[in-house]
């Protein structure tokens, strides 16, 4: 894999001459993986740019999803993957948005762009502005909640069931006959050379350092 | 149909135009898809799929799920080609990992994603076939599945949900006189390939029914995210086993078909192809199969032998803890694709160093076929709807994930 990153050094360095981003922005990884970071207002400009530029031509967006890190700001990503068939290569394009900051829609540079952002407004609750149609998509039509945001629970709030009674399918709270557990099942499996070694049980050892300034 | 006698003033928007529902449960929607088709007489003005009826949560679930336990779901997207979809799991997991599969593995791996290859195109091919009115290929063609999924329960004990990839090789060796018998099946299934042909390629009902039907041309093919049989029947010479191989696909000698018209037709004619070359490739798998370990040398994620759990406790350990916490992968983000049956089938996995993925999306193959469908359907009548629909190659396993 050592002798594709010239090709990538020269890649980077089209970017950085074409597209208009800094340094930093672009980001070559160990695996061989071109990742640009870009702003939600450049995200048409640089999709175009990498589509119809002769030297690039990455006339595909194979996917594009969202990512949700819960806790940190801005808290979602937009995440592109194009392919170029003539340069035989990926880029990732990262967007960073925040709850109730629209991305630009991609649907005018990329027809397939339609249903992905339709899924991804469904799942994580990104808005995508100039979008033709943001329906639900793979929940349930009356569905409420984004369902892959970290803060969803697994087991969902309604579940669905034929009601024998009423002769139609009715929705109710989910009731889980004994509570979702969820185990961690982490221990110090990678040996003592993580730093700081901390064992489960540690911190009772140690009082807070808290409790004692209290007083002065 | 508007009767003659209709004014000619009539603007276009007030033509009278008809909504029909074309499943969730019908037989030629393969599987549960609802599809409202707007119609002005025979002809569809508009088709919308309304997919999401399978949907499972898969990638949710697999957010709280270790990388082995994440394996299985990977059998149950698209439940006719199953192993190509672990391959893909399996490669994204070693490349954070950092670790190969040995050698015999990564033959192995080559041999059951062509035989799964197969698998998918009989099955596609002879549903399309059914979906327009031949019935004979489907029984032909299912009997040969029927052998290949044996091959499945051979080397893994189930015949659809393997579960028989992971990550540093294959969960079992092949056990004895498996690759001869597959010998036997590439010697004895070029025989149905061709009955099989004389039944469909020159058949002048099934040309009626699929030539210019669903036509894609290149460019809007690459638009529309296609990929695979798909994006080659359209013309694109495009497959990733060849352009970017993973495992021995570079020490494999095979054609990659392409296809001129981009319709139905074309699409059957290149998926026919593809299963003689992957025959090519198992042919060449088996010749060349090496001996040696079927997984990776490395306690921290491979479990050890039954054998050693019974004499050592360290294995014991290793393995109780393996099977409860599993490994911890790098963090770092990765999208791996492969070329699967249907097309690019791409995982996008990003790890925060834990026993569990932190995000896990999956890329189906069918999902932007299903989304062009509108595109391809428009202007085309009623019944060239299922006919466009078995072509695509659809399974919502996969789809709505």
């Amino acid at each position: 894999m050592a002798d594709q990153h010239a090709p990538l050094e020269q890649l980077k360095q089209d970017f950085l001459q074409q597209l208009g981003v800094s340094e930093e922005q672009v980001e070559i990884s160990p695996f061989g993986e071109v990742t640009v970071s870009c702003m939600a207002g450049d995200i048409l400009r640089v999709l175009r740019m990498l589509r119809d530029h002769p030297a690039f031509q990455f006339k595909q967006l194979i996917d594009l999803c969202g990512v949700d890190h819960l806790g940190r700001i801005p808290r979602f990503d937009v995440v592109y993957h194009l392919l170029s068939h003539r340069l035989n290569q990926r880029v990732r394009i990262i967007v960073s948005t925040e709850e109730g900051v629209s991305v630009p829609s991609v649907i005018e540079v990329f027809s397939c762009a339609n249903w992905y952002e339709r899924e991804t407004h469904d799942l994580f609750g990104i808005s995508f502005e100039g979008h033709p149609n943001l329906d639900r998509l793979l929940t349930d039509y009356e569905f409420e909640g984004h369902p892959l945001r970290k803060d969803f629970p697994l087991s969902g709030y309604i579940e669905p069931r034929y009601d024998e009674v009423q002769k139609q399918v009715v929705y109710e709270d989910v009731n889980l006959p004994q509570a979702y557990r969820h185990f961690d099942n982490l221990s110090p499996w990678e040996g003592m050379n993580r730093e700081p070694i901390v064992l489960p049980g540690d911190e009772k050892a140690t009082p807070p350092v808290e409790l004692e300034e209290e007083p002065s | 149909m508007t009767p003659m006698s209709a004014p000619q003033t009539q603007a276009p928007e007030e033509r009278c135009t008809t909504t029909i529902n074309f499943g969730p449960q019908h037989p030629a929607a393969h599987g549960v898809l609802r599809l409202v088709l707007e119609m002005d007489g025979e002809v569809v003005t508009r088709a919308d799929p309304h997919i999401g009826l399978l949907h499972r949560g898969t990638e949710k679930l697999i957010e709280h799920k270790t990388y082995m336990q994440a394996m299985p779901y990977f059998d149950r997207l698209d439940y006719v080609s199953p192993m190509c979809q672990e391959h893909t799991f399996a490669l994204a997991t070693e490349k954070l990992l950092g670790i190969t599969a040995p050698l015999r593995a990564q033959y192995i791996r080559v041999l059951f994603s062509e035989i799964t290859r197969i698998l998918n195109h009989l099955l596609n091919i002879t549903t399309y076939a059914l979906d327009v009115g031949a019935m004979t290929p489907l029984l032909w063609g299912f009997e040969e599945r029927e052998k290949l999924v044996e091959f499945y329960e051979r080397v893994s004990g189930s015949r659809m949900h393997a579960n028989y990839f992971c990550p540093g090789g294959v969960m079992k060796d092949l056990p004895p006189g498996l690759l001869e018998d597959i010998s036997i099946f590439t010697e004895n299934f070029p025989t149905v390939l061709d009955d099989l042909e004389t039944l469909l390629t020159d058949n002048r009902i099934f040309k009626q029914r699929t030539v210019d039907i669903g036509v894609m041309r290149a460019d809007e093919a690459l638009d529309w995210g296609f990929s695979g049989p798909m994006l080659r029947a359209s013309g694109v010479p495009w497959d990733l086993r060849k352009s970017q191989p993973y495992d021995v696909y570079d020490q494999m000698i095979f054609d990659v078909p392409v296809g001129k018209t981009g319709d139905g037709y074309a699409r059957y004619l290149v998926r026919m192809a593809e299963m003689r070359e992957s025959l090519k490739i198992i042919e060449q798998a088996i010749a060349q199969m090496p001996e040696g370990p079927h997984l990776a040398d490395d306690p921290r994620i491979i479990p050890p032998k039954r054998t050693e759990m019974k004499t050592s406790m360290e294995a014991m350990i290793n393995h109780f803890k393996l099977y409860t916490e599993g490994y911890h992968v790098p963090a770092g983000q990765i999208y791996t694709a492969v070329e699967a049956p249907k097309g690019e089938f791409g995982v996008y996995l990003i790890s925060d160093g834990s026993n569990r993925p932190y995000r896990c999306k999956i890329r189906a193959s069918s999902y932007p076929y299903m989304q062009a469908f509108d595109h391809l359907a428009k202007g085309h009548q009623l019944a060239d709807v299922p006919s466009i629909l078995g072509s695509l190659d659809v399974v919502f396993g996969e789809i709505d994930r």
